[in-house]
């Protein structure tokens, strides 16, 4: 009882200075975009072709294009408020629905490459750890060091050029043209467009976790608790997997979840060069084409799912671990 | 001093360790020389010098070409280093910008202690939004080009800095001395410049070199989604972005090289950074 | 009386690297020799951080990797190499350590009492025998499924003393078992050590508490700058 209520204040806290963070993000955006040469008519226009100018005065009231900023910005934020967040100008469509059906082929990407590159990432990170300074070790070092430093993108283009270039193991992605619509795919044809993006993501992912887990295995091994479960003659696997692992699984968890806008920017990318048709390749298309309405509402999904990776971290390390947890309760 | 751990009769066997200190002096030094080299040679490439020589279009790596040709014939191996001098450039333009807004911000938030949590709210607006999208944002807000993406990258990757400097602040201001010195009346700029200034200065040295790797990689992420340096620089970015179509081609030496030389530099920046701090701050060295 | 732990001429040193990475050879204990019988209890008296512990380490064989260990260390009359030490702690040796912080701060206390089990059967004696022990040591059924933190300093004593005589050791080697403690506590930890004395169990008592040494030891070593000055009987300190 004590402990849900405690949650809920917590997570109402959290919500509280979330929306305040995010109207600031809006604000931030939109002072960018209002300085930026872009004009959101204008574009508009080129895309329909031709236009009367009463269609003219009627888009440039609704973008108050002689309005003062602020006017515009509370004009958009109420429009918001009601989740009406514009119209896409590439896609034709609502912004919302533009998004949703962007997202969730992101989503399914960006979770499936999270959660293999967690698990192979903690396992090496394990493994490298316990056989600190041997030759696995330094492999796997080394290894990690190189992707640390390797440029998402030029991975990818790698793996293209691999996998489905000269082995044509997976389609290259490159004649679909942007902005078809999911639906006209077939499962297996999507699944089989999915499998190379999501490995190169995970094949990227795994550097920062494998290296984070590493490090916190040796701190551990460094500690009294663990000195003194080899001292009671624990040893070897055992002793790494009933002490080590135990102490180092939640931080790398929550570590994986800290790292939603690393996978995020890793997914526009990824998209981009496999043309995958998620959020990343949608806000790509709408930067370079100058679709503002779409733009800032993938800016503030894009930050809905970093916060929500920040939040779920934050309840881990705050309710789960047992001395928080327990420490808290009894202290009332 | 060295010679006693020349005693092999003990069982762990310090051998190893032996040259820490020459093998990490040497180890900056050969990757700040390779640094160093890369932005010279680039200088001394004039973009003229990259003709288009429709005799030699895409060849595949060879003695003349080390990295083969593009589709005019261009060797790209002078390209490549070109985007890379031009790489390195914006990187240091970012970087230092960055550090001297995550100083500026520490120093402003170890006022008191209303501006701090102001400092660390704005550290977590800059996090709230992934890195990437926040970059392609002021990039077009400044109009892109190299002004854009270098303001973009130096607007996102003060936050890392920042948050060091503020918990060794911390640290430093609650420590004796700082204490004993405001008792005697100096005031908050005198102890930043005397006590605290000169305590940070490795974070800030280290700082600035580690955030390097990061900027140099966004840039040429950025400019390979199309919002950076233009098309007609000879970036990184822009390189491995025109490969892309003449992958199906079959034209791998495109993609390969310039993208290697990119990770390489990355690398040498984060092996010099974590050996200075190696060097300056003694305690990562004894684990 | 038989031998039980014969240390010779044992040095322990570490080295250092400091401000640009120059090394430092740091020596924190210099030939130190000293030996235990059966139902004896031996303390090092030495001031706190003296690096002291570190003979503890040496004789379980968890020193870190950086330390550089010379001389012999005999169980039994036999000179025990790192394969050996690794083969008889937790068993004939066994180590009480100083503070909570050595029990895994994530496992209930009873898990890390009976340690890793091979079978179900194995787990099921051992957790008998745990039983028996706390009980023993007045520690209730509800201590089994605490954590380490939950503890109240004397608990927390207790269960390392209990946790100890889990094996039917020969030897304990206890690190400091009495910092920080409040008197009643104090007494009844010396008088665990007393017990064990009486079943014939060697102790060797590292502790900076001259008062706690001067109760239950046999013999006194002083400790100092890295050196065993002398090992000499209590009744030489007291005067007796």
């Amino acid at each position: 009882m004590l402990k849900n209520e405690k949650l809920l204040k917590f997570l109402g806290k959290k919500i509280v200075r979330f929306i305040i963070l995010l109207i600031f993000v809006i604000l931030l955006s939109f002072i960018l975009i209002d300085m930026s040469p872009i004009n959101p008519v204008k574009t508009y226009i080129a895309n329909l072709g031709v236009v009367s100018p009463e269609k003219i005065a009627i888009l440039e009231s609704y973008w108050g294009v002689n309005e003062p900023i602020t006017t515009k910005m509370f004009n958009w934020l109420a429009n918001i408020i009601h989740l009406d967040f514009g119209t896409s100008l590439i896609y034709r469509a609502p912004v919302l629905d533009v998004i949703k059906e962007k997202f969730v082929a992101s989503l399914v990407l960006m979770l499936s490459s999270w959660i293999f590159s967690g698990v192979i990432g903690f396992l090496l990170g394990v493994i490298a750890g316990f056989k600190k300074d041997t030759i696995i070790d330094k492999a796997i070092k080394v290894y990690c060091y190189i992707l640390q430093s390797a440029p998402t993108f030029w991975i990818a283009l790698l793996f293209l050029m691999v996998f489905s270039v000269y082995l044509g193991w997976f389609p290259t992605g490159l004649g679909v043209p942007v902005g078809t619509l999911s639906e006209n795919v077939s499962f297996w044809d999507w699944l089989h467009r999915l499998i190379l993006p999501m490995i190169t993501l995970s094949v990227v992912g795994i550097a920062s976790i494998t290296l984070f887990t590493r490090d916190k295995l040796i701190d551990v091994m460094n500690s009294d608790y663990f000195l003194f479960a080899k001292a009671r003659g624990e040893s070897g696997w055992n002793l790494i997997v009933r002490h080590g692992i135990r102490n180092v699984l939640l931080p790398a968890i929550t570590l994986q979840f800290l790292g939603f806008s690393e996978l995020f920017g890793g997914a526009v990318l990824v998209e981009q060069i496999f043309t995958y048709p998620g959020i990343g390749q949608a806000a790509v298309s709408a930067g370079l084409r100058s679709d503002v309405p779409l733009l800032l509402g993938i800016v503030i999904f894009s930050a809905i799912f970093v916060y929500c990776g920040n939040l779920i971290a934050d309840v881990l390390y705050n309710f789960v671990d047992p001395r928080i947890r327990e420490g808290e309760e009894d202290g009332g | 001093m060295a010679d006693k751990s020349k005693d092999v009769s003990s069982i762990y066997s310090p051998i190893a360790n032996m040259n820490l200190r020459t093998k990490t002096l040497l180890t900056i030094g050969l990757t700040v020389f390779i640094l160093v080299a890369v932005v010279i040679t680039s200088l001394f490439i004039n973009s003229a010098d990259i003709t288009t020589n429709f005799n030699a279009m895409n060849q595949p790596p060879s003695f003349e070409h080390l990295f083969g040709t593009d589709w005019m014939g261009r060797d790209m191996f002078t390209r490549t280093m070109k985007g890379l001098g031009l790489s390195v450039q914006i990187g240091a333009g970012a970087s230092i910008l960055s550090s001297i807004i995550a100083i500026i911000l520490a120093f402003v938030g170890s006022i008191n202690s209303k501006l701090d949590s102001f400092i660390a709210w704005l550290v977590d607006l800059f996090l709230s939004v992934p890195h990437i999208l926040l970059i392609i944002l002021i990039s077009i807000g400044l109009g892109g080009g190299a002004f854009g993406v270098t303001m973009g990258v130096a607007l996102t990757h003060w936050t890392s800095l920042t948050r060091i400097l503020r918990a060794e602040i911390k640290q430093i201001n609650t420590s004796e001395f700082v204490k004993l010195s405001q008792r005697f009346g100096k005031s908050k700029i005198w102890i930043a410049k005397k006590h605290i200034l000169p305590l940070v200065i490795t974070q800030i040295i280290v700082g600035t070199i580690l955030i390097f790797p990061h900027a140099i990689m966004h840039e040429a992420s950025v400019t390979f989604l199309g919002f950076g340096l233009s098309p007609h620089e000879p970036a990184i970015g822009v390189i491995l972005s025109e490969s892309m179509k003449y992958l199906a081609t079959g034209n791998w030496w495109l993609a390969l090289f310039p993208g290697l030389a990119l990770l390489i530099i990355v690398l040498l920046f984060d092996i010099a950074g974590e050996n200075i701090k190696k060097m300056l701050d003694p305690t990562s060295a004894n684990e | 009386m038989d031998k039980l732990l014969d240390v010779e001429n044992v040095s322990i040193s570490f080295i250092q690297y400091t401000q640009g990475l120059n090394q430092r050879d740091l020596k924190v204990i210099t030939d130190l020799t000293l030996d235990i019988s059966e139902g004896e209890i031996l303390a090092v008296l030495g001031s706190s951080g003296s690096g002291k512990s570190l003979l503890a380490h040496a004789i379980f064989g968890i020193l870190p990797e950086n330390a550089n260990l010379n001389g012999k260390i005999k169980y039994k009359g036999k000179e025990l190499s790192q394969q050996d030490k690794e083969e008889i702690r937790g068993k004939d040796i066994v180590l009480v350590p100083q503070s909570v912080n050595f029990l895994d701060p994530l496992m209930k206390i009873s898990d890390q009492a009976i340690g890793h089990t091979e079978s179900d059967e194995e787990k099921k004696a051992k957790k008998t025998k745990q039983r028996e022990i706390f009980e023993h040591y007045n520690l209730g059924p509800e201590v089994d499924d605490m954590y380490p933190f939950q503890l109240s300093g004397g608990m927390a004593r207790r269960v390392l003393v209990s946790t100890a005589l889990l094996s039917d050791p020969k030897l304990v080697v206890a690190d400091e078992p009495t910092p920080g403690l409040d008197e009643k506590t104090v007494q009844e930890t010396l008088n665990h050590f007393k017990h064990m004395k009486e079943d014939g169990i060697g102790v060797l008592l590292i502790t900076h508490d001259i008062h706690a040494a001067l109760e239950v030891a046999d013999r006194i070593g002083i400790f100092y700058s890295g050196y065993v000055i002398e090992i000499a009987l209590k009744e030489d300190f007291t005067g007796t």
